[in-house]
C-alpha cells in the first residue's frame, strides 16, 4: 500500500529522521489555520499517491496567509493524473543549499535490499538513471547481514556528498534502511533529502510503499489501508476479500487464479474486446465467492458482458458449476454470461449448466471462443444502448 | 526421470495437523508420494491418518529419513518453517503458503544460500511441483498430468500450470516434472534454476514456460535459453494488457516504472529462439508442434 508524502515523513519521523513541522488540511480553512499555528512562510503540497506533483502545480511556496489561501483553493480539488486532491500538507519551508536522492527497494534479480544515493535530487530518478547513471552511488545489502555504518560511510563518500553533509546523510540512511526493514516497506525513498542554508540533513520528501502481506505485525497499518485510492469498484471487491483490479472496458472478467484471470484479460483484448476489469476468485470458486463476484461485476455500470473462465483443479467443474448455479439464483445479474469450463469433471459441470443455459447464460468450449462471444455480447450491449 | 523430486523423495509436511495441510498432505499420499510425516510442536506423538506427528522438522527426518519438506504453515510462520526444515536437515523445501512478507523472504533466501547452500527452496505462494506418476508435492491436481515426457514445465502461475498439463495431457503428451516456482517477488527457485535441470534431464526433450508480468526472470531466463539450452522452449507471458502500477493478484506481479512488461519478456524470449504464444492455448499448440517435430 502506498502512503501520502505526510503519511511517510510521519513513518520516518518514527525512525528519528528530521522532518519539517507540518499538518494536514482537508479544506481552505484548515489549511489557513495549519498555516497560522506553523508561521509563514510555508509550502502547500498536494497529497496524491503518483508523482509529477511539482509540474501539475500541486506544489506551492507561499509566503503569507493570502498566499496560502490561494494556493489552497487551487489545489484542493485539482486533477493529478487521474487522482483528485482532497487533502494538502502544510509544511515549515526551508531554506535549501543542495538536495539529494536516497532510497532503498528490493532488487529481485540480486535478490538483495537495493540502496541508492545521488547528489542529483529534486529530480525524477529515473531520469537520472537514463541520463547520468554514474551520478546514482548503489549498494546491495544482505538482509541477513544488514547496512553497519562503515558501509554506509564508504557509500555516502561514493555518492560525493560533500563534507558538511557526510555526519546527517550517515545517520538518516542508517535510520531510512531501519524503517525499510522493521517497517516491511517495498520502498523507502527520500527526494530531496536536502543539506539546508545552516548544515543540517534534513527530509523535504518522502515516498513509502508498505508490503501489504506483512500487515498481521504491523497492527498501525490499517489506517493506511483506508487511505488507499480506490475506485468504487474496487473499494466493494476489496470489501469482499476478492482480487480486483478495475479496467475501463465493458467486459466483465471473473477467473480462478491470478495467471489465468490475467490471461483472461489478455485474451479479452486480443478478440478486439475491452476488459472492465481483473478478478481472481482464487481456487475454491465455490457459491459465496462467485456470488460476491458477480455482485462486484454487476454493480459496475460499464459492463456489457460478462466472462467467466473457469479451469477445475482440485476443485471439480461439476462443484463450480453447482456454485455458478447457485450464484446466479442469488444474484439478479443485468449482463449476458458467457461462461467456459475446463478441466477436472468438466463434463460433469458443463451438464449442470446445460440446464441452465439461455440467451442470458451462454456456454463456449475453449478460452478463445468464449471471449469472442462475450466481446460480441459487449459490442451488441453497447449498439443496443446506442 | 525427473527434476528434483521423484519415488524415492520422503517427504514431511509442516502443518499436516492443519486443514490445509492434511488435506493436500493425504491427497499427495493418495497419489503415490511418500508422505511419511507431519509436524506440530504441540501435537507430537499422535498421528494424521496413520502418518506420524513430530515436534519438529530435525526428529521427523531422525525418525523417518524425510529428504524434503513442504509447508502448509500460515504467512506469519513461514519464515520460522523454512529455517526449521533446513537447520532439520532436507534437501528441498516446498513452501506453498500465500502472503509471506517479501522481507521475509528475502531474509530466508540469503539465510539458506549462506548457511545451507545445498538446500533447494521452492514458492512459497507456489503449487508446488509434480513429477506424474512419481511424486506430487502441493496442491496440484495429480489425475490432470500424464506421467512420462517429454515435456518439462516450469511456470509462475497456478491455475496457468494446471491449463498447460491439461491441454498437453488431453492431446497425449506426457510431463517429465511440472515446476510451479510461484508469484512472489523472492522465488526460491527461478525458471533458469529449472531450465537448467531440465537441460540435464535425459527424458526431458523440450520445456514449456510459463510467466507473467513483473520483475525480469522471464529476460534472465531468455538470456540462459539463448547461451546454454540445446532444448526447444516454449512460453506465455499473462499480464500482456495489464495496467501499470497495479498488483494483478500475485505480490510479484506489477509493472513497476516501465519494467516488467510482458511485450519486453515476450520479445526477449522470442529473441533466443523460444516459440512464444499470445495466449495459454496457443503455447499449447506450439508445444504440440515441438514435440511432433522431436
Amino acid at each position: 500500500m502506498d502512503l501520502f508524502e505526510y503519511q511517510g515523513k510521519q513513518f520516518f519521523a518514527g525512525y528519528g529522521m528530521p522532518i519539517s513541522p507540518g499538518e494536514v488540511a482537508f479544506t481552505v480553512d484548515e489549511a489557513v489555520a495549519a498555516a497560522e499555528r506553523l508561521g509563514t512562510p510555508v509550502m502547500v503540497k498536494a497529497q496524491v499517491h503518483t508523482g509529477g506533483r511539482g509540474k501539475a502545480g500541486g506544489v506551492k511556496f507561499a509566503e503569507t496567509i493570502d498566499d496560502v489561501r490561494e494556493h489552497a483553493g487551487n489545489i484542493l480539488g485539482l486533477d493529478i493524473s487521474g487522482h483528485v486532491v482532497g487533502r494538502v500538507w502544510i509544511e515549515q519551508a526551508s531554506d535549501i543549499a543542495e538536495e539529494y536522492y536516497a532510497s532503498f527497494t528490493l532488487d529481485r534479480s540480486a535478490k538483495k535490499h537495493l540502496g541508492m544515493l545521488s547528489v542529483e535530487g529534486g529530480v525524477e530518478i529515473e531520469a537520472v538513471a537514463d541520463e547520468n547513471p554514474d551520478a546514482i552511488a548503489k549498494i546491495w545489502v544482505d538482509p541477513v547481514d544488514g547496512l553497519d555504518e562503515a558501509t554506509t560511510r564508504d557509500w555516502v563518500a561514493a555518492a560525493g556528498l560533500p563534507e558538511a553533509a557526510v555526519e546527517g546523510a550517515v545517520d538518516i540512511l542508517g535510520m531510512l534502511y531501519e524503517s525499510y526493514v522493521d517497517g516491511d516497506a517495498d520502498l523507502v525513498e527520500i527526494n530531496p533529502l536536502i543539506l539546508t542554508e545552516d548544515g543540517r540533513v534534513h527530509v523535504l520528501d518522502a515516498k513509502v510503499t508498505l508490503d501489504d502481506n506483512s500487515v498481521f505485525r504491523h497492527e498501525s497499518y490499517a489506517e493506511f489501508d483506508g487511505t488507499q485510492t480506490r475506485d468504487e469498484r474496487e473499494t466493494a471487491a476489496h470489501a469482499k476479500g476478492l482480487q480486483y483490479v478495475g479496467l475501463d472496458g465493458s467486459v466483465g472478467v471473473i477467473a480462478n487464479g491470478a495467471g489465468l484471470a490475467m490471461s483472461t484479460v489478455d485474451v479479452v483484448n486480443q478478440v478486439g474486446g475491452s476488459p472492465a476489469n481483473f478478478l481472481d476468485i482464487g481456487g475454491g470458486a465455490n457459491a459465496d465467492v462467485m456470488a460476491g463476484a458477480l455482485e462486484v461485476i454487476n454493480n459496475d455500470p460499464s459492463v456489457r458482458s460478462i466472462f467467466i473462465n473457469i479451469f477445475g483443479g482440485i476443485t471439480r467443474g461439476d462443484e463450480v458449476a453447482n456454485g455458478i448455479v447457485e450464484a446466479l439464483r442469488r444474484v439478479a445479474i443485468g449482463s449476458p454470461i458467457v461462461i467456459r469450463l475446463d478441466g477436472t469433471n468438466a463434463d460433469e459441470g458443463r451438464r449442470i449448466l446445460d440446464a441452465h443455459l439461455s440467451e442470458s447464460l451462454q456456454m463456449a468450449p475453449t478460452m478463445l471462443e468464449a471471449a469472442r462471444m462475450a466481446v460480441a455480447l459487449a459490442d451488441a450491449g453497447e449498439g443496443a444502448e446506442a | 526421470m525427473s527434476i528434483f523430486v521423484d519415488e524415492t523423495t520422503r517427504v514431511v509436511y509442516q502443518g499436516l495437523t492443519g486443514s490445509q495441510g492434511r488435506y493436500y498432505g493425504l491427497l499427495n499420499r493418495d497419489y503415490g508420494t511418500q508422505v511419511v510425516a507431519g509436524t506440530n510442536p504441540r501435537k507430537a506423538g499422535t498421528d494424521v491418518d496413520g502418518v506420524p506427528v513430530f515436534a519438529n522438522v530435525g526428529d521427523a527426518v531422525e525418525a523417518t529419513g524425510a529428504t524434503a519438506s513442504c509447508i502448509f504453515i500460515p504467512a506469519p510462520g513461514v519464515h520460522d518453517a523454512v529455517i526449521e526444515a533446513a537447520e532439520g536437515g532436507v534437501e528441498f523445501i516446498v513452501a506453498i503458503t500465500e502472503g509471506v512478507p517479501a522481507h521475509d523472504e528475502a531474509r530466508f533466501y540469503n539465510l539458506l544460500k549462506r548457511d545451507f547452500p545445498g538446500v533447494r527452496m521452492l514458492g512459497p505462494n507456489c503449487p508446488g511441483i509434480i513429477s506424474p506418476g512419481r511424486c506430487n508435492i502441493g496442491i496440484t491436481a495429480g489425475h490432470i498430468a500424464l506421467a512420462g515426457g517429454p515435456v518439462g514445465i516450469v511456470s509462475r502461475s497456478g491455475t496457468l500450470t494446471y491449463q498447460a498439463l491439461y491441454e498437453l495431457k488431453e492431446k497425449g503428451i506426457g510431463c517429465t516434472t511440472c515446476v510451479g516456482i510461484g508469484g512472489d517477488p523472492v522465488p526460491g527457485t527461478t525458471f533458469i534454476d529449472c531450465l537448467e535441470a531440465f537441460e540435464a534431464d535425459p527424458d526431458t526433450k523440450a520445456v514449456m514456460m510459463i510467466g507473467e508480468i513483473g520483475g525480469s526472470a522471464e529476460e534472465a531466463a531468455a538470456a540462459f535459453i539463448r547461451d546454454h539450452m540445446t532444448k526447444p522452449v516454449s512460453a506465455y507471458v499473462a499480464g500482456v494488457t495489464a495496467p501499470p502500477g497495479k498488483k494483478m493478484g500475485h505480490a510479484g506481479a506489477i509493472v513497476s516504472g516501465g519494467k516488467g512488461t510482458a511485450d519486453a519478456k515476450m520479445e526477449a524470449l522470442r529473441e533466443a529462439g523460444v516459440k512464444v504464444g499470445l495466449n495459454p492455448t496457443e503455447a499449447g499448440e506450439l508445444m504440440v508442434e515441438i514435440v511432433a517435430e522431436l
